[in-house]
């Protein structure tokens, strides 16, 4: 992407601003509670009190959005912080020790990489039947530390052969030092990067799960209001369009500071 | 070759024993009692026991492992409870066709789509056709599936009444066109980029300078030597992509009511459908094993330099 999109590098860091400002800050900025409905004006179009229109259940879609930007900031940063916990110590363990350690712990990421998509969370959340915000992170997480692993590993193995590390070897720091202190910052690069798509990644994620009515429960999300939009898309297009948007960009705004971090991050894997 | 051949097949047996392994202790291993979730608290015991029964539950989880075992190794991935005779299989066979269909026309659509803008993207690099492309890239793959379905239908079932609406009855290709493309689109997006950067790269190699400077016309240089060497890594890029594919088939098929494996196992996730479930995720998995491993060959064959470097 490099110098074709260099603009869209600010625009892309913007959004995610704004995206995690309504975050925080998003129970003040709704207009009306989480939890107030009217049940005498259900599936309305946009108007004056309701800017975005209101749901089936006569709540308004503006504050379900704001409030959903919350479910879906904290299951995109959690599930990508537990994937890089376990994808960075077991690929920098595989890397570096590498013999049969390394060996099982490939195999075990080839044997989850199985599972297209969200198969396998799907799976999960199905046989833990009351699908909760821990359930959606954890299920997404058991598939989504694979990616880091590999990554780490071959960073990992890249510099293991690099004069520094034998410098440090030869200084006799042990195996934890080298890495945490030396290896690691070499190849965070990559990692940053490649983190910044998995949020994006695990957002879409978890709105897909909602949208197939397996997302947190009695939490507002963008995917189960879609969810509710393609049901009544015939009587309120509005229902289907904000929630989708508000994704949409929130994924297009990631995905832009992704390709901005890359080119200064990793140089190495820029586009030809 | 044979030894590449050998070492691939291996490998993907390791992975399809992990696979089986892992979905059975994804079922069993979770709190909880299927069967009371099934049936609800309060149905009799005796119904209880013999769903347990049914379901194998009874045993101890080896007989259920070796069990699961028997019913991959013979095909059926399991017989149905509630109805007795039929398996999974048989389920999954009248579902796999319209999956197939929704599938390969999706890949059809998103060839179409990212073989000529990525081609003219990297024959003109940084001009305004490689920009947008770019742009159009990024924007299929963040746009979630299940949102522009319905847009599409609002546009075209809807306001202009050109395409069938999925309530409609209608079957065919006129009612295959909006989930194909609904499913097509990100995957276009990935395929664009990878035929760009890949396009790009072989056209900087000396192999190329040296067609120019046969003097061969540029469309030779790039059709007949540029391409078949760049086609190589985006054909492994499309063996990836085919479990996005089923995977995105779930919902797509969802969205526009169709038949298919997304549909069954939605179906049996709503009626808690045990085995239903455990064979869908099964088959999906293992197929998208066999499909990696076919793509793995296939390149392994085209390209020998992959195979002696195993």
């Amino acid at each position: 992407m490099s110098r074709r999109l260099k603009g869209l590098a600010p625009t892309g860091a913007v959004v995610v601003g704004l995206v995690l400002l309504v975050a925080i800050i998003g129970p003040f900025l709704a207009p009306y509670a989480a939890d107030a409905i009217d049940v005498s004006r259900q599936l309305e179009p946009p108007s004056g009190d309701h800017w975005l229109g209101t749901d089936e259940n006569g709540a308004d879609v503006l504050t379900q959005l704001i409030l959903g930007t919350r479910v879906a900031v904290i299951v995109g940063v959690s599930t990508v912080s537990v994937c890089l916990f376990v994808g960075v110590l077991l690929g920098s363990i595989s890397g570096f020790v590498g013999g049969w350690v390394d060996e099982v712990i490939m195999r075990v990421t080839e044997i989850l990489m199985a599972f297209p998509g969200i198969l396998l969370a799907i799976l999960v959340i199905f046989v833990t039947q009351e699908p909760s915000l821990l359930a959606v992170i954890g299920a997404l997480s058991l598939t989504g530390w694979s990616g880091y692993a590999r990554l780490v590993r071959g960073q990992v193995l890249l510099e293991r052969e690099k004069d520094y590390v034998e410098a440090a070897r030869a200084l006799g720091f042990g195996p934890a030092r080298i890495i945490t202190k030396h290896v690691l910052p070499n190849v965070f690069g990559p990692v940053i990067v490649q983190a910044t798509f998995g949020v994006a990644g695990a957002i879409l994620a978890e709105a897909s799960l909602s949208f197939l009515g397996l997302g947190p429960q009695g939490q507002p999300s963008w995917g189960a209001l879609l969810d509710q939009g393609a049901s009544y898309f015939l009587l309120t297009p509005h229902l289907a369009i904000f929630p989708g948007v508000a994704i949409m960009i929130t994924v297009l705004g990631i995905n832009f500071l992704g390709d901005g971090l890359r080119d200064a991050l990793d140089p190495r894997s820029q586009e030809t | 070759m044979a030894t590449f051949l050998i070492r691939r097949l291996l490998a993907s047996l390791l992975v399809v024993a992990g696979v089986v392994t892992l979905v059975f202790l994804a079922v069993r291993l979770v709190p909880g009692d299927p069967v009371a979730s099934i049936l609800g608290e309060q149905a009799l015991e005796i119904d209880k026991d013999s769903l347990r029964e049914c379901l194998g539950l009874d045993a101890p989880l080896t007989t259920q492992y070796l069990d699961l075992w028997g019913n991959v190794l013979n095909g059926t991935l399991g017989e149905l409870c509630d109805e007795r005779g039929v398996t999974v299989a048989d389920k999954l066979i009248h579902a796999i066709p319209s999956t197939m269909e929704l599938a390969l026309a999706s890949l059809i659509i998103a060839l179409l789509i990212a073989f000529p803008l990525g081609v003219a993207s990297a024959l003109r690099p940084y001009s305004w056709i490689d920009n947008s492309s770019a742009v159009l890239a990024l924007m299929g793959i963040s746009m979630p599936n299940f949102w522009l379905g319905p847009m599409l239908l609002i546009l075209f079932s809807i306001t202009l009444q050109a395409l069938p609406n999925p309530g409609s009855g209608v079957t065919g290709l006129s009612a295959l066109i909006l989930p194909a493309f609904t499913l097509g689109t990100a995957l276009s997006g990935k395929l664009m980029r990878m035929i760009r950067s890949s396009l790009l790269d072989v056209l900087g190699q000396d192999y190329i300078r040296t067609a120019h400077a046969k003097g061969l016309p540029r469309w030779k240089v790039v059709w007949k030597h540029a391409l078949r060497n760049a086609m190589i890594p985006v054909v492994t890029v499309l063996g990836l992509q085919f479990g996005a594919l089923l995977s995105g088939a779930i919902i797509v098929e969802k969205v526009f009511a169709r038949p298919g494996v997304g549909t069954l196992l939605l179906d049996a996730i709503e009626a808690r459908n045990y085995v239903i479930v455990q064979g869908c995720v099964l088959f999906v998995a293992l197929m998208y094993v066999t499909v990696n491993l076919l793509t793995d060959l296939a390149y392994g064959a085209v390209d020998p330099r992959i195979r002696y470097d195993q």
